[in-house]
């Protein structure tokens, strides 16, 4: 295919995603702006295709700007008429751009129905038959309030008459014309209705006869137009001489299209260069040349910077997927007669590409099963006291090295007792497991494979192969799901995918001979039983391994017997617990030794071994060596965890004094000073790090640690809190680093004690130094830190350089 | 005239096309992955990329190799994927008259007729031609 026919396509693919939200924006709130930047793209996609000899694409695109010029020039309304035939405009240009996509021609359409629809709404609501207050409604335009009503009234009639010869054949050289270069400040004047068109030729001919006064000052002076109707009608011409010159130069200049089969290939060298880094810091920490070390030390930052940087040029915003979901919604609503309004937030949340199209479809469906099974009717929602329209919320936002990703609606929320019903019906549960589950997990079940709720099948979804397959889809990609849901009030799904798939943080085990990568996505905590406990920490339940975690019991797996590996030579001495998560449940994977955490590259495996569940992938660490990647789920249900006979997990123990429902939180607690404890938010948390006491410098005032090429600050917090200076432990210092818009800062901490999540209530409401409340976790008594307040009164410079960064 | 990349497995000689031969290797660690067929002896990295080892004397039935003798990797190309055939010893590369070629005789039955193409009579001995698809497709 010819470049220049497939940078057609790209740029006008780019501009179709973006009209259908659009439009659906314009339905619901008319303004100039949107309407400008509808018709620029319908237009160049026009002027685009004529060029490149595109007759059918041409002709329907033309009907359709013809409509859209009208709009814009205020000359008719917005109606749904108008927008189904506009959205309808879309779908075949989009269906013609894919035919020459595919074939290379535009295909066998014929499109004369729809051309002739596009041209009869150009007539039909001529404002001349509506009524004034409706026509100024539609397009705000700034009447001038001191004319005379005979001056308004002929003024209407001219604009009206302006428009009819519009409407004639005309129209093609006249309507091409405002986009191509801005409209004369006659122009937008007599469209306005600021002046008659007659005052305008009177002050052009004056011109022609020496006049050597500028038209808007002739006409101020002569008295026919007010000099502050001039200045709207400039800015006017200004900003549509701004908009004639964007994307033309700005957006070129700036950006470059680069093929995605370049990127990828880059991506993957970037991967080979960082394990051969791996390879060159480990050979290196043997070497004694000094400018050796040096050297790698320094090829050890860059290559950082360089995969950083190729990862960043990988990057999309999720609003690209998002931007059809007003459409969908719209269309899904209209069809189940309901009325559903999509918002969002964060829709320039980034993502690696391969996960952006990896959450397309189930995001798509998500959705639409929202839309169709998730809002009652209209009438049902008058009845229960909410707004007639519905509300899908779309938010996303970064955590922790992940995105998470919430859709929620405010529909009548899942039924937890359909729920259990079906389920026992569908013998997806039995009954006496049923009544054991929480309500929550009992909703979670929706994701069930062969589960639909819905009382009938609809040509949309229900046909029960809905949220499971989502399910899949999204842990395919390292990602987890979880819905909540209240009765009546609605339900959130909230997603949490990793950043990339191409490099991803493990945390490195050892069974047997050889080490095991496990995803940091699936690791909950590790806990590791010595002496005496290890001993009996491990108990059977008929011969079924679990151990007491807080209380509850975990159920534990040994990685050498799901692998089929003679027993670990490990003595008795210690056991090491993988608390993991998978698949909503927790278990515990117990292994010969756990290593460090670092950051691999995945490789894809060989035909030989793809087949087996156990494994995801492979990697090659810093000596050379290839080690597996395991894959959590494959594991749990090779191990039988998950499927029928699964034990519910277990819930973290907060305690909530009151029935009162809190956000649910997840809160690190730490130990400060000799027995009191702070809680504090984990999202705020970037990871938690352990410096040896040697690691420990001073700039000015403060401790620092070098920590990941840059100097991080740190803060005593027992020094803060006024716990008076504990003596330092033998070796070692427990800093949670905190960040915020990109750099760091170390609260040093007595002992990391625990993370639990739970909903959270505050029950001391009064706000002491520091401390947003008080709450009772597992028993005791915890402050909850308020750490931007610390480093506030600590670090002031800090917080005021990360927000200018 | 033919090129064949040979090698030997229990004293036998096997030889396989030079195209499909991608290189030859000296004896490289593996990882070995736990629940695969018995067949797939383990991972190697070859300069970055990882590929699988098939047991080639497992593969053909042949007895086992002794525990000392380390094997060494004769990769050939399979569709997009590399796969290493551990052999116990290689050989050289061979010019044969297409004359002296020879199907498998009816007495050899079985998987292993499927995976051997047929014989080279040799002055000295047989050469047997590998038919790598077959060898490495498992299934």
């Amino acid at each position: 295919m010819d470049e220049i026919v497939k940078e057609f396509l790209v740029e006008s693919y780019e501009n179709l995603d973006r009209l259908d939200r659009e439009f659906v924006e314009l339905e619901k709130h008319p303004s100039k702006e949107t309407l400008g930047n509808i018709f620029r793209a319908i237009h160049t996609i026009k002027g685009t295709c004529g060029f490149l000899g595109f007759a059918k694409l041409e002709s329907v695109t033309h009907a359709g700007e013809n409509l859209l010029s009208l709009l814009r020039d205020g000359a008719i309304r917005m109606t749904p008429p108008i927008t189904n035939a506009l959205l309808a405009l879309v779908d075949a240009v989009r269906e013609i751009l894919s035919n020459v996509e595919s074939a290379g021609n535009e295909g066998e359409r014929n499109d004369s129905a729809l051309i002739d629809t596009l041209v009869s709404l150009q007539t039909v609501n001529d404002p001349a038959s509506a009524t004034p207050s409706e026509s100024t409604a539609a397009i705000p335009s700034p009447a001038a309030s001191d004319t005379s009503a005979t001056r308004r009234k002929k003024k209407k009639t001219a604009r009206a008459t302006k428009n009819k010869r519009l409407n004639t054949a005309e129209i093609r050289a006249d309507v091409s014309r405002p986009a191509r270069r801005p409209q004369k400040l006659g122009e937008i004047l007599v469209n306005r209705g600021e002046v008659l068109p007659e005052e305008i030729d009177q002050a052009l001919n004056q011109q022609a006869d020496g006049d050597p006064r500028r038209v808007g000052e002739i006409l101020v002076q002569s008295g026919a137009v007010k000099p502050a109707d001039i200045l709207g009608a400039l800015q006017n011409q200004l900003g549509a001489l701004q908009n004639h010159n964007e994307g033309r130069s700005t957006v070129s200049d700036s950006t470059v299209r680069v093929d995605v089969g370049l990127l990828d290939k880059l991506m993957n060298l970037v991967g080979e260069l960082v394990l051969s880094r791996n390879q060159i810091v480990q050979f290196a920490a043997n070497q004694e040349n000094s400018a050796f070390v040096a050297t790698t030390q320094h090829l050890n930052l860059v290559t950082s910077g360089l995969q950083e940087g190729v990862m960043k040029t990988r990057m999309q915003p999720i609003g690209n997927v998002w931007n059809r979901f007003p459409r969908v919604a719209r269309d899904l609503a209209a069809a189940c007669g309901k009325q559903v309004r999509v918002e969002m937030a964060g829709a320039e949340t980034e993502l690696d590409r391969t996960i952006i199209e990896a959450i397309k479809d189930p995001m798509t469906h998500v959705v639409r099963n929202a839309v169709d099974h998730g809002f009652e009717s209209s009438e049902a929602r008058v009845a229960a006291g909410k707004p007639p329209e519905g509300l899908l919320f779309l938010r996303a936002y970064h955590e922790g090295g992940q995105v998470n990703i919430e859709i929620s609606d405010d529909g009548g929320g899942v039924n937890p007792e359909k729920v259990r019903d079906k389920a026992v019906q569908k013998g997806l549960i039995s009954a006496d497991q049923a009544a054991r589950m929480s309500e929550r997990e009992i909703v979670n079940l929706i994701f069930h494979a062969g589960f639909s709720t819905a009382e009938k099948v609809t040509n949309v979804s229900g046909r029960g192969v809905g949220m499971d397959v989502v399910k899949t889809n999204i842990e395919k990609i390292g990602g987890t799901v979880d819905i909540q849901s209240k009765l009546g009030q609605g339900t959130i799904l909230k997603v949490k995918i990793p950043l990339t798939l191409a490099i991803i943080p493990v945390l490195m085990v050892v069974v047997g001979d050889d080490r095991y990568a496990i995803p940091q996505v699936s690791l909950i905590e590790l806990v590791r039983l010595e002496g005496e406990q290890a001993r009996k920490g491990v108990e059977r339940m008929h011969g079924a391994p679990v151990y007491r975690l807080r209380g509850n019991l975990l159920p534990l797996v040994y990685l050498h017997d799901v692998l089929k590996l003679p027993e670990g030579t490990n003595d008795d001495e210690s056991v090491n617990i993988v608390v993991l998560q998978a698949d909503g449940r927790q278990f515990g994977l117990i292994v010969d030794g756990i290593n460090d955490s670092k950051d691999i590259v995945v490789k894809p495996l060989g035909k030989h071994i793809k087949g087996l569940s156990v494994y995801s992938g492979a990697t090659i660490l810093g000596d050379g060596k290839v080690a597996l990647i395991l894959d959590i789920i494959g594991i749990s249900t090779s191990a039988n965890l998950t499927g029928e006979n699964r034990q519910p997990s277990h819930r973290t123990d907060t305690a909530i004094v009151g029935e009162s429902l809190g956000d649910r939180r997840a809160l690190l607690i730490c130990r400060c000073g000799k027995d009191y404890f702070v809680g504090m938010d984990l999202s705020s948390v970037g990871r938690l790090e352990k410096f040896p006491l040697t690691a420990i410098e001073r700039s000015g005032a403060h401790e620092v640690v070098q920590y990941r090429s840059e100097i991080m600050p740190l803060i005593r917090l027992a020094h803060v809190l006024g716990f008076g200076a504990e003596s330092d432990p033998a070796e070692a210092l427990d800093v949670v680093v905190y960040r915020e818009a990109g750099k760091s800062l170390g609260l040093v901490v007595d002992q990391i004690a625990d993370i639990v999540e739970d909903r959270i209530t505050v029950q001391n409401e009064q706000r002491r130094d520091y401390l947003l409340g008080t709450v009772v976790v597992q028993g005791r008594v915890t402050d909850i830190l308020d750490v931007r307040r610390v480093i506030q009164a600590v670090l002031p410079e800090y917080l005021a350089g990360a927000q200018a960064a | 005239m033919k090129q064949f990349s040979t090698f030997y497995l229990d004293r036998l000689l096997f030889g396989v096309e030079v195209a499909t031969v991608q290189e030859v290797l000296r004896y490289h660690e593996m990882t070995p992955v736990p629940l695969a067929l018995p067949v797939v002896q383990g991972l190697i990295n070859l300069r970055g990329q990882i590929v699988t080892a098939l047991d080639l004397r497992r593969r053909l039935i042949l007895p086992e190799r002794v525990a000392d003798q380390l094997p060494m990797n004769v990769v050939v190309r399979n569709g997009d994927e590399a796969v290493s055939l551990l052999v116990d010893e290689i050989g050289d590369v061979l010019d044969v008259e297409e004359d002296i070629f020879e199907p498998p005789p009816a007495t050899l039955r079985g998987k292993v007729r499927e995976m051997i193409r047929g014989t080279y009579k040799l002055k000295d001995r047989l050469l047997l031609v590998l038919n790598i698809e077959k060898v490495v497709n498992l299934s």
